[in-house]
């Protein structure tokens, strides 16, 4: 019908005559269009995507997005806050809602780097690592696209209603259920081919071993997309699920170069050189070089620090809070510093 | 017949006059004690009679009626003993009542006549003094702790008989004398030293800093990382107390029968690490009968609160008006009592419930949601009072191993000395006497900041995510920062330093 008719509005605003002259519909299909209550709720569902200003994307735009397209079930409909760009290459970074300071911290640095390099995260706004992915790729002024369970004019969890705008303007939120939808927990499942099926591969970050993340991670093999876990400490129940996907044969990451490598990307010098340019705006004292040098390496205590540069501590500690304010260095749990990537 | 005889009865931690009277008529034989005394006064009786004959000495049977005056003010305790026991027999004409003159007795009594030692006698002994008398009689082990005061004779006694035959001259006064008391030494003979501590140098200087401004502190850090045996080396930083605050913790420990045998005055700063199963009396004090809490025998000392999330709320609650007073204000039915209790709290907890938070090896299993929870318990009104927050990793073995040279608790102090110098200097003829008591009215004149420091407070608000309530805390620290530094504004160094203490105000405790 759609082939037909082209664009789902021609069949709406068909009159009776005209879908019965196209010979494509049943009389009850007719009836059904034409029914007084269900043109209301009809309607009503349009009145929700206006408000919200969501795009309707069908499965026969131009714009939706092809590698979706080419799966086994993709959805007919996606609507769509934000904007959808042709042939963007996508990866998934997925994982717990309940996540270890160590998860969190991956699935933002995985999402940053790779968003440095040009590559969309794809994710699905929840609570945890999907967070950290998105926020990842904001950081490195990338794309991303969140995949919702709910109505795309529903902000859940409701503490990430400010994130959920931050990727609208950078990139997209979509779902398959129409605006108004409550984010009920037997849709969460059913959106996670989406998030696969848009990707290349999919990453996991941390997922125990009932995560739903493991879902996704089921969809992306089926639809013949590459799976990358990051492993994680044999002993954390947070990890067990991660563990168990690189034993069972996904790829091991232990760098966003594992996943550059699998994508086969040309990769543009200027991408690359990211953090070289950001380093290169400070205007670094002599204290302030002696320490950047000394994080070099990694991550290093702050005792250490004053004992290599042969600085007080109280020197260390205020030059650290210079160079963390000015964005150079981050510090971690335990007084450890490193430098911002 | 009638006699009067001095004692003495505490308050809070003060002693006041106590005269036992004794009537002794004829009449049915009785043996009444009247004058609000407790359950160990009214036995007084059945030891009083006991020892009087057993030293020897006839127990009238006639009728003995003694008043413990004041009245009106209640009396605890075995100490009126020896009084009590001196009154019957200088009623009876045994002794002679001139000699009873501008002396004090203090004791207990074993049935026997043995004179056994009681709790408070250093307050006891102070009163004496301020109440002109000349000779104070008791038990011999309490000798020594009375001595600090010196315009005072004190005349240990071992019996009950003893004490009589020196009453009536048959002995001789030998006043105690102690020789051992006359050492000037002031650096409060320690047996812990900062140099003990291998490595932990930035947690060395925030203890540094603590100290230097009177800050109360809550170190994290994993089990055994160290946290107990930073905070008991905190007093050995202290400034050196003066005799006057000496004397006021020796007051306190008397009381609480808490002094170490053969140590008249407290010179060492008192550390107290109650555990967390610790009742909320036992806490701030008080009681049926009033006793000194842990945070009045840590008075000018250092309280240390172990794994502070397993105290209960309430007792945690119950501190922070007299950590705010320096003062426990006890409420009883007629009298109110107050106890010191100005001391520097240092609190420790794991950072979150494996524990590993902060350790290097990054084996820890907490969501973040776990570590707030766990954070969570703690905060409240208590955490709202710590201006610096230490984050402690364990050593490395490499450290452990080393012998470098480390500072020595005596170098450190020197220098938080003269940072509570200049202290004291500015708050001269003001109710405070260091940082950590600046109220935020007093900021704008004591905590100015420049510009370039206000940027790097608004910076701090913004890109460290920095919760607001740090601010107060921030300008305190640095202020302590720049009197170590002998600067007489706040610096950006000092500042952002002060910055470094503020770990639980930061975003990696709340992603
Ligand atoms: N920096 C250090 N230098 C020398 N010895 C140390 C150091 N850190 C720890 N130790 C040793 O380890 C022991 C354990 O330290 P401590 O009891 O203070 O740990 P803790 O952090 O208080 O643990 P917990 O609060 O769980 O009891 C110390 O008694 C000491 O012998
Ligand atoms: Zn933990």
């Amino acid at each position: 019908m759609l082939d037909c008719f082209r664009d789902p509005v021609y069949i709406w605003e068909a009159g009776e005559a005209e879908l019965k002259a196209s010979g494509l519909c049943t009389p009850k299909v007719i009836r059904s269009l034409m029914d007084k209550d269900v043109r209301e709720s009809i309607t009503a569902a349009m009145d929700k995507i206006n408000k919200c200003d969501a795009d309707v994307i069908t499965l026969y735009d131009s714009c939706y997005p092809s590698a979706l397209k080419h799966t086994a079930d993709p959805p007919i409909v996606l609507y769509c806050r934000g904007k959808l760009e042709r042939d963007e290459v996508c990866v998934a970074v997925v994982g717990s809602r309940r996540a270890t300071w160590y998860g969190l911290d991956m699935a933002k640095r995985l999402s940053r780097e790779l968003a440095v390099r040009g590559i969309t995260i794809v994710s699905g706004l929840a609570r945890g690592v999907d967070s950290q992915a998105h926020k990842g790729a904001l950081e490195g002024g990338g794309r991303t696209i969140a995949v919702l369970g709910c109505g795309v004019d529903r902000a859940y969890p409701p503490e990430n209603r400010e994130l959920m705008n931050k990727v609208m303007e950078n990139g997209a939120v979509i779902s398959e259920y129409l605006p108004g939808t409550e984010p009920v927990p037997y849709n969460f499942p059913a959106r996670n081919r989406i998030i696969s099926g848009l990707s290349r591969g999919v990453a996991v970050v941390e997922a125990s071993e009932r995560s739903g993340s493991l879902i996704t991670a089921d969809f992306a093999l089926e639809q013949g997309r590459d799976v990358y876990a990051v492993p994680g400490n044999i002993n954390s129940a947070y990890s067990t699920g991660t563990n168990r996907l690189i034993r069972e044969g996904a790829k091991i990451v232990t760098g966003v170069g594992d996943i550059i490598e699998e994508l086969n990307l040309e990769m543009t010098s200027e991408n690359l050189n990211y953090s070289a340019k950001k380093s290169a705006g400070f205007n670094l004292s002599g204290d302030e070089k002696s320490i950047a040098q000394r994080l070099m390496s990694g991550p290093v205590h702050i005792d250490s620090i004053a004992r290599d540069c042969g600085l007080s501590i109280a020197a260390v500690s205020s030059v650290l809070v210079m160079l963390e304010l000015s964005g150079f260095v981050e510090q971690l749990p335990g007084k450890f510093y490193k430098l911002t990537e | 017949m009638y006699s009067k005889i001095k004692s003495c009865g505490l308050m809070g931690i003060d002693g006041y006059i106590v005269e036992v009277e004794t009537d002794i008529s004829s009449g049915i034989p009785a043996f009444d004690i009247v004058g609000l005394g407790d359950t160990a006064i009214r036995e007084a009786r059945e030891r009083v009679r006991s020892a009087i004959k057993n030293s020897g000495f006839e127990f009238p049977i006639r009728r003995i009626t003694m008043n413990l005056a004041p009245a009106n003010l209640k009396k605890e305790g075995s100490s009126f003993d020896l009084a009590i026991s001196l009154g019957i027999l200088a009623s009876t004409g045994i002794i002679e009542h001139s000699s009873l003159q501008r002396s004090m007795f203090i004791g207990e009594l074993a049935l026997n006549g043995c004179v056994k030692p009681v709790k408070g006698v250093l307050p006891m002994a102070v009163c004496a003094v301020q109440n002109g008398i000349r000779y104070l009689f008791l038990p011999e082990a309490n000798a020594r702790e009375a001595s600090v005061v010196r315009e005072l004779h004190i005349v240990p006694v071992k019996e009950l008989k003893e004490t009589v035959s020196i009453l009536s001259g048959e002995s001789e006064i030998v006043p105690f004398v102690d020789t051992a008391f006359d050492d000037e030494d002031t650096d409060g003979g320690y047996t812990e030293d900062f140099a003990d501590v291998k490595g932990q140098e930035n947690v060395k200087r925030a203890l540094e800093v603590a100290a230097s401004g009177g800050h109360n502190c809550l170190m994290l850090g994993s089990p055994g990382c160290g946290k107990t045996m930073l905070a008991r080396r905190l007093p050995t930083i202290l400034p050196s107390m003066t005799f006057e605050e000496a004397l006021e913790v020796t007051k306190i420990h008397s009381i609480a029968g808490i002094l170490p045998p053969g140590l008249p005055l407290v010179k060492a700063r008192p550390f107290r690490s109650p555990h967390h199963t610790i009742s909320d009396t036992g806490l701030v004090g008080g009681g049926s009968i009033p006793r000194p809490g842990e945070i009045s025998l840590a008075h000018y000392g250092v309280l240390f609160l172990d794994e502070l999330p397993e105290f209960s709320k309430k007792s945690l609650e119950s501190l922070r008006q007299p950590l705010e007073d320096g003062v426990i204000t006890i409420t009883r039915v007629n009298a109110t009592l107050t106890y010191p209790a100005r001391t520097t709290l240092i609190c420790a907890a794991n950072p979150c419930r494996c524990g590993k938070f902060l350790d290097p090896s990054g084996q820890c299993t907490c969501t973040p949601g776990q570590i707030q929870q766990y954070i969570g318990k703690m905060s409240g009104p208590l955490l709202d009072r710590m201006d610096i927050h230490i984050e402690v990793s364990p050593v490395k073995y490499k450290d452990l191993d080393s012998n470098g040279p480390v500072e020595s608790s005596a170098v450190i102090r020197e220098r938080v000395e003269g940072a509570r110098r200049v202290q004291l200097e500015r708050y001269k003829g003001m109710s405070i006497y260091s940082n950590s008591q600046l109220q935020p009215a007093m900021f704008a004149k004591f905590c100015r900041l420049d510009s370039k420091c206000r940027d790097i407070m608004k910076n701090v608000f913004d890109r460290l995510g920095m919760s607001a309530r740090a601010h107060g805390r921030i300008l305190k620290v640095a202020r302590t920062i720049a009197d170590m530094d002998r600067s007489e504004e706040i610096k950006p160094v000092h500042l952002t330093e002060a910055i470094q203490y503020r770990s639980l105000d930061r975003k990696i405790w709340n992603i």
